[in-house]
Order: structure tokens, then C-alpha cells, then sequence
């Protein structure tokens, strides 16, 4: 695997389905973040074949980690400190969510509405939220 | 405040109360002819229709009650820009209750929000049409007895017929059901509809083409017009609308007590010689439509009864 260097305090979002690391990326705006940000992509996986990976130098305060859940339920958060993981989180999916998913469906009111893009767990196994207008789903 | 967005708003023992009450106005419509004296039913209407909208407005005038509205968007303020939710808090100050039909999904939901009476959702795109699927068991219940033991037949567009989506939803809660879904692959029923209700549920039901080897079996057939309002693609509407046409020579094979059902309107989708077929029972089914209306109006009117609008 390509080998981006050890973190010495910071957070690694593993086990990113691959190809939505920029998805994770955009929300979180780490665009605008003053670190050292990796984006692995396609990294192998044992337990998933392929996946995307993405390292933070530091620390991110007010990361809602649920929130992250909703844009890929299987992710892991790994917290490093001193180069070690003293921490790993899996996301609880949140029943609801404002703004955080879009209603992909040309014939929905949130296509013309100036409305909150509202969506609420329908399948926790699954991770799957729908719209609470039009109940499309957003994968 | 209660709404009436989706079909299953009303559990199963306040759709009995529903479709009881529809059975006691078709018995007695005198009985009632003063039920709603003084009230204004709103009928807001962004997209055409004929049935549903003079149905709802009938039921109203049938309840000695009055009715004010428009019958599409252009006709109203939305031509000029204003929102469903600005729309519905003046019209709230107008009216003591509301049926709203938009081609956006979720359109009566965003009503519902911001509304001080009671919003019941005349259709919304391909979304839910709840008062078509109360009307279909009310001609169920009337006309078969029972809802419970039955194999239903969906014919035609399954993918954007809401009213489809919307009585699988709600048959799904009787024991004993089985569907048939017959359609070209490209208007199948949504994925989420056989994951969410059918497969959850274990709900028997199969997948196929032809409407001649699906027949025999069935108990209702309900028709459906492919819906060209839906369609992006003109080309795609033409080669798919005449996919399935119910004819004389395919009622022979169907059994001699299985009933025909259509939400109306009709194209091409039932041959015209059908329509002398005792089992076409559509335009009964159209009829019950009204009272059942009438019922759903005296319902949620009867709830607000005592309670200022808030």
C-alpha cells in the first residue's frame, strides 16, 4: 500500500467506500482546513477489497462523527496521539438529518422550494435515509 | 392538526371508521347533507384534473359546505413565484380545510408544515394520491367483501403510477394478500417499494410481462394509464403507452367474479368494449370516490371541531 507517513496526532477516517472521499472531504471543508490533509485512494482492504482513506494532521474540533456516518455508514474514525490510536469511533446513524444529503429527484418539491433538505433513516442496517418529501432514497 | 398526506395517516381502525362512514352516506347522502353547513373546503390544484378536483368539490357541496380555489398553477400566485408554504398560511385564513394536488413530491407534506387546517394531499407527482387509495378499498370492500385472501394484479405503469404505490401500501396490511406486478421492464415498481413493504413483510408477490398468463389468477386487476405528464422523454412515452390494452378477448380468461379497477382517466389502456363487462367496475369506482371524500371531509372537519386555528 502507498504509504503516506505516520501521524503523530490527528485523525484517520478509514474504511471509506471507494471514491467517496471527496464527498467526505467537500463536507468537512477541509479544503479551507490550515493542516496537512492525505486522500488515499483505491487503498486495498482485506475487509473490503478497496477503499478510500483519509488522513488529517491535528485536530478537528466539532466534527460531528454521526454526520459522517450519514455520508458513508461503514466508516471508521481512528483518533491518533503520539503516532498510536488511542481511540476508534463508528458513527450512530442520526434518525434524521437537515442538510447534510440532497434530494437527487428532479420531481421533488426541494427541486424548485426554497425547503431544508430533510432526510430520515429508513434502513440502519443498510444506512439508508430517505427524503421526508418525496421518500426518494439518496444513494 | 391532522393531515392526510399519505395513505397509511389512517391506521387500520380509522380507515374501518372511514370506509364505514362512506358506506353510511352512500346509504343515506340526505343524512348528511348538512354535515359541513358553513364550512369552505380549498381546493389548490397546481396541475389538471378532472376526477379528484370536482369529486372533492362535490363531496364538499354535497355536505352543504362551500368551496373556493384554483385549478392549476398558472391560475395562482406560484405563476408569480410564491411558494407552497406562503400559498398555504393565507389560504389557511380562507378556509377551514384543504386538498392540494402538485406535480412536485412532498408539495402537501411542505403544506402540511405551515398549515392551520387540515391539508389532505390530492396527489403529488408520482408520489401519493391517499384519497384514490381510500376510494379503490372502499370499491374493494363494497364490491369484493373483504380484503383479506385476495391476489391483485397491477397492470401498466408501476413505476410512476402513485396510485399503485400507494394501494400496495395499503393491501400490504391485510393478511393474506398476493400481488402479480405486470409491466414493461422499463416502468417496474421501484426497487424501495418491493425492499421496504413487500420483502419486509414477506409479502408473496411476482414480476412479470404478460397481462394473458397473469389473468386466471387474478381477483383485481388494476389498470393504469401510462402517464405521459411523467415522462421526460416524449419517445419514451410513445413506444411504452400501448404496452397493455384489457380487451373482451382477455376478460375470457379472467374469472367470472374478478373485478377490473382504473383510477381513470382511461386511454387506451381498456378497450371501450370492456366497459360493458359487469366486472369493469372503474366508473362505480369513480362514484364511490365522492363518498368517500364526503367521509374524509366530515372526519377531519369533526377533529377541529372546538379547536381555534392556530
Amino acid at each position: 500500500m502507498l504509504n503516506i507517513g505516520i501521524l503523530k496526532q490527528g485523525i484517520v477516517i478509514d474504511h471509506i467506500k471507494v471514491g467517496g472521499a471527496m464527498k467526505i472531504y467537500t463536507y468537512l471543508d477541509l479544503e479551507n482546513l490550515d493542516c496537512s490533509v492525505a486522500i488515499i485512494k483505491n487503498a486495498r482492504s482485506n475487509k473490503m477489497g478497496r477503499k478510500d482513506i483519509i488522513k488529517i494532521e491535528g485536530t478537528l474540533n466539532g466534527i460531528n462523527i454521526d454526520i459522517l456516518g450519514v455520508l458513508d455508514h461503514k466508516i471508521t474514525i481512528n483518533i491518533i496521539d503520539n503516532g498510536e490510536i488511542i481511540e476508534k469511533k463508528n458513527p450512530k446513524l442520526p434518525d434524521y438529518v437537515d442538510n447534510v444529503l440532497k434530494c437527487k429527484n428532479p420531481r421533488c418539491i426541494t427541486s424548485v422550494e426554497n425547503v431544508p433538505h430533510s432526510f430520515k433513516l429508513t434502513d440502519r442496517e443498510k444506512g439508508t435515509y430517505r427524503c421526508i418529501y418525496c421518500e426518494q432514497s439518496s444513494k | 392538526m391532522r393531515h392526510i398526506i399519505s395513505p397509511t395517516d389512517l391506521n387500520l381502525t380509522e380507515l374501518d371508521e372511514l370506509l364505514n362512514l362512506s358506506e353510511d352516506i352512500i346509504k343515506d347522502p340526505a343524512k348528511y347533507s348538512d354535515a359541513c353547513y358553513r364550512k369552505k373546503l380549498a381546493t389548490l390544484f397546481y396541475e389538471p384534473s378532472t376526477r379528484t378536483r370536482l369529486s372533492f368539490e362535490a363531496a364538499m357541496l354535497n355536505l352543504g359546505g362551500s368551496i373556493l380555489g384554483f385549478s392549476s398553477g398558472d391560475a395562482s400566485s406560484a405563476s408569480k413565484g410564491e411558494s407552497v408554504a406562503d400559498t398555504i398560511r393565507v389560504i389557511s385564513s380562507y378556509a377551514d380545510i384543504c386538498a392540494i394536488r402538485h406535480p412536485k413530491e412532498g408539495a402537501p407534506y411542505v403544506a402540511s408544515l405551515h398549515s392551520s387546517i387540515p391539508v389532505i394531499n390530492a396527489g403529488d407527482g408520482g408520489h401519493n394520491h391517499p384519497t384514490q387509495t381510500f376510494t379503490d378499498l372502499l370499491t374493494i370492500k363494497n364490491l369484493k367483501g373483504r380484503f383479506d385472501n385476495l391476489t391483485v394484479g397491477f397492470c401498466g405503469d408501476l413505476k410512476f403510477g402513485r396510485t399503485v404505490h400507494s394501494l400496495i401500501g395499503a393491501l400490504s396490511r391485510y393478511k393474506n394478500v398476493k400481488f402479480v406486478l405486470i409491466s414493461p421492464d422499463e416502468l417496474k415498481i421501484p426497487s424501495y417499494i418491493k425492499e421496504e413493504t413487500l420483502d419486509a413483510q414477506n409479502i408473496p408477490y411476482k414480476e412479470v410481462r404478460s397481462l394473458e398468463s397473469a389473468i386466471p389468477e387474478l381477483d383485481i386487476l388494476y389498470m393504469t394509464r401510462v402517464q405521459k405528464e411523467r415522462f421526460f422523454n416524449e419517445e419514451d412515452y410513445i413506444r411504452l403507452k400501448d404496452t397493455y390494452i384489457l380487451t373482451s378477448r382477455k376478460m375470457a380468461l379472467a374469472k367470472e367474479d374478478m373485478l377490473v379497477l382504473h383510477p381513470l382517466p382511461r386511454v387506451n389502456e381498456i378497450a371501450t368494449e370492456v366497459d360493458e363487462d359487469p366486472r369493469a367496475v372503474y366508473f362505480k369506482q369513480a362514484e364511490y370516490g365522492v363518498y368517500v371524500r364526503m367521509a374524509l371531509i366530515i372526519l377531519l372537519l369533526r377533529e377541529c371541531e372546538g379547536r381555534p386555528k392556530c
